[in-house]
């Protein structure tokens, strides 16, 4: 079982090397001429206005959260995902029930959710 | 040539990596290079669980840690150390008490792995094991973590409602 | 099955030598038929001046790319600034290690699955190594520098996460059919017919699935993080040649390999009416290959045509669409599937099933915004993505 992860290891070794011959060949190839403009903040060609790292809305802050909390449910029902066909033949009504109270009850929480706005954009 | 040979040496190379990527996130200046070295750590430490063949566990790590919760770490940290390049500054008192958490989560560490059992390591006999994650559906199902399984929908709930509310009084505060 | 070890390991490397550089010639073939397509759907020639139409033109680009220069600005954060192009590609490179391209193929003895790891969790690899592709982007946004670079990061990076949960939600249906998280047992368990193949069982699922990876892979009609006209390409606006490069193809690696999942999860893999089978050992091996790349170039001539057809989201309305649409939809669509075959066991029940539900859900949430909506909508001037990504208070 562990050795199925073999050739992802050496996969990954590949990438990594790959991506660092592309970042060093053109490091090497390229020509260097650099000049000021060239070196300064892009801005549509105007002077640079003030700093670009400056505080922006907490909007990306709560969705990042938001996702957590749903991540981790996706995450829970794999396991149930997986041996639901074979619980389906013998105990069929208790995996539904079991997965119907999980899935509610945070739907619940979803609902909630929308109704306060949190996952309204604007 | 032998797989064991070779699997140790990775295990070892997945150890420093985890290792020294933690040693970074605590002694590096700039706080999103310090986020940085965390992903790298949290991604070593998904390496360290496949070689504990928890498969699953490995691959909720990187889903839940590093493309949720670490998501949100960064976010935090541009929103807030913005233009200040914030510095992080130690005082003596933080190193002392921090130390002593230190110590004592070592000592704690140090006791749960002597009062664990002797343990072999997982036999590795190629491909003959089941699938951890259909282990655990069934021990989910089985009614044995039924009822924790349960509870944790609560406890996800709980979350989403403190989540919905921080999100309701920004939206109270802008208008 | 077994293979001994230096058997695995030299197949292993002969099989990732071949699909890196299909996935290589693939992007190449890609921004060649992104810019054929488009012309001919505008009417027009596209490149047509590198050898015969056009055909060298994307080995012309990437001679380029190494030839521009490697410039680094003043302003940037080194050390992350240069990696961030390679954190976005490496992921997008490894993430094709679990896809099954084909059945498997009989070389010198030798049985060899066609497929670089069949591990037991993989889908769920899939979506971790994904979940690795939003570090590429907001950390090449944050250490340009740029204003146009961090409000493109952070948008792509939210949205990202977003469709995240539609991609993992979208597939719970089939895998509950399925029984199984790997690639390979999911792609057999649909067999050979098309009325066994996922998408016809699991339609509102399969599309839910389709718009998350077009909105994974920052697509038009989502692009609202590099949209040209208001954030110059968004995150990699301070980025040039190589680095720029690696990017662009590490979009488009996402986009191949997207398809490729999309293709073994949704339309039956390497199947199609038992022509697979034809053929000996190492031939059906071949059929089953060629079979899987036509669907897979299908799926990705979708890509472009989708791209000329829709015009392209507001942020609002793309926050709207994943978390008041996709995701109710797809929640659904496991809670419908899991009734369904409780109840009856019968696969066409439980398509037909979760279709009406889809409509009926989507109906739902359309008249409950419909409703909320309008007279807030016609009071409001001014656009709300404005006001919702560059809030006036910095």
């Amino acid at each position: 079982m562990l050795i199925d992860y073999l050739p992802i290891l050496l996969l990954l070794v590949f990438a990594i090397g790959f991506a660092a011959i592309n970042l060093a060949l053109s490091h090497l190839l390229g020509p260097k001429k650099p000049t000021p403009s060239k070196l300064s903040v892009y801005e549509s060609g105007v002077q640079p206005v003030g700093n670009a790292r400056q505080r922006f809305t907490i909007r990306f802050d709560l969705i990042a959260m938001l996702f957590i909390i749903f991540d981790i449910e996706v995450v829970f029902l794999y396991p149930w995902a997986i041996v639901f066909k074979k619980f389906s033949e013998s105990s069929g009504y208790f995996i539904l029930i079991e997965m119907l109270v999980f899935i509610g009850i945070l739907f619940l929480g979803y609902i909630y959710a929308w109704k306060k706005g949190g996952l309204t954009w604007d | 040539m032998e797989f064991a040979g070779i699997k140790s040496l990775i295990f070892y190379a997945f150890a420093l990596l985890t290792v020294a990527s933690a040693v970074l996130v605590v002694t590096v200046r700039n706080i999103v290079h310090a986020a940085f070295s965390l992903m790298i750590t949290l991604f070593g430490v998904a390496g360290l669980y496949v070689f504990l063949q928890a498969d699953f566990l490995a691959a909720t790590q990187v889903i839940v840690y590093v493309g949720g919760i670490l998501v949100l770490i960064l976010f935090g940290v541009m929103m807030t150390s913005g233009r200040l390049q914030m510095r992080i500054q130690i005082e003596r008192g933080q190193l002392i008490l921090g130390g002593l958490v230190a110590l004592l989560i070592l000592l704690l560490l140090f006791g749960v792995i002597s009062n664990t059992p002797h343990w072999e390591g997982i036999k590795d006999d190629g491909s003959t094991l089941e699938p951890t994650t259909r282990t655990i559906g069934e021990m989910i199902m089985q009614g044995e973590f039924l009822l924790p399984f349960e509870v944790v929908s609560i406890l996800l709930l709980v979350a989403l409602i403190g989540a919905a509310l921080i999100s309701r009084k920004e939206v109270r505060d802008e208008e | 099955m077994e293979l001994p070890l230096h058997v695995l390991i030299i197949s292993s490397l002969i099989k990732i030598l071949i699909v890196v550089h299909v996935l290589l010639i693939g992007v190449m073939a890609m921004i060649l038929a992104e810019r054929k397509v488009s012309g001919w759907i505008q009417d027009r020639h596209g490149p047509n001046r590198v050898g015969p139409w056009g055909i060298l033109q994307p080995i012309a680009d990437g001679i380029k790319f190494f030839l521009k220069e490697d410039l680094i600005p003043d302003h940037v954060d080194k050390p992350i600034y240069v990696l961030a192009p390679a954190i976005l590609l490496v992921p997008a490179l490894i993430i094709c290690a679990v896809v099954p391209f084909g059945s498997s193929i009989t070389v010198a003895g030798y049985e060899i699955p066609l497929q670089i790891a069949d591990i037991n969790i993989g889908i769920l690899y899939v979506l971790a190594i994904t979940s690795l592709g939003v570090y590429g982007v907001v950390l090449g946004a944050w250490a340009s520098n740029n204003k146009y670079s961090l409000l493109g990061g952070l948008r792509s990076s939210a949205q990202m996460i977003s469709y995240e949960l539609t991609l993992g939600l979208a597939i719970i249906g089939v895998l509950m059919l399925s029984g199984s998280l790997s690639l390979r047992e999911i792609a057999i368990a649909q067999g050979a017919n098309i009325w066994n193949w996922n998408f016809l069982i699991h339609l509102p699922a399969f599309l839910a699935f389709t718009t998350a990876a077009f909105a994974e892979t920052n697509r038009l009609p989502f692009d609202l993080a590099e949209a040209e006209q208001e954030l110059v390409a968004g995150y990699h606006t301070e980025y040039s040649s190589m680095k720029f490069a690696m990017y662009f193809m590490a979009e488009y690696m996402n986009m191949i390999v997207g398809s490729a999942v999309a293709v073994t999860l949704f339309l039956g893999g390497w199947h199609l009416f038992g022509l697979e089978n034809l053929g000996g050992p190492f031939w059906s091996g071949v059929i089953s290959i060629a079979i899987f790349s036509a669907k897979t170039a299908l799926f990705l001539f979708v890509f472009i045509w989708v791209r000329w057809t829709l015009p392209r989201f507001r942020y609002d309305q793309l926050m709207n669409l994943g978390w008041k649409f996709l995701l109710p939809v797809a929640l659904t669509s496991i809670v419908v599937t899991a009734i369904v075959w409780i109840g009856t066991q019968s696969k066409l029940l439980v398509g037909v099933c979760n279709v009406v539900a889809a409509s009926v859900v989507v109906a739902i949430v359309a008249s409950t915004l419909a409703m909320r909506r309008e007279p807030e909508q016609i009071e409001r001037q001014e656009p709300s993505f404005m006001k919702g990504s560059s809030s006036g208070r910095t």
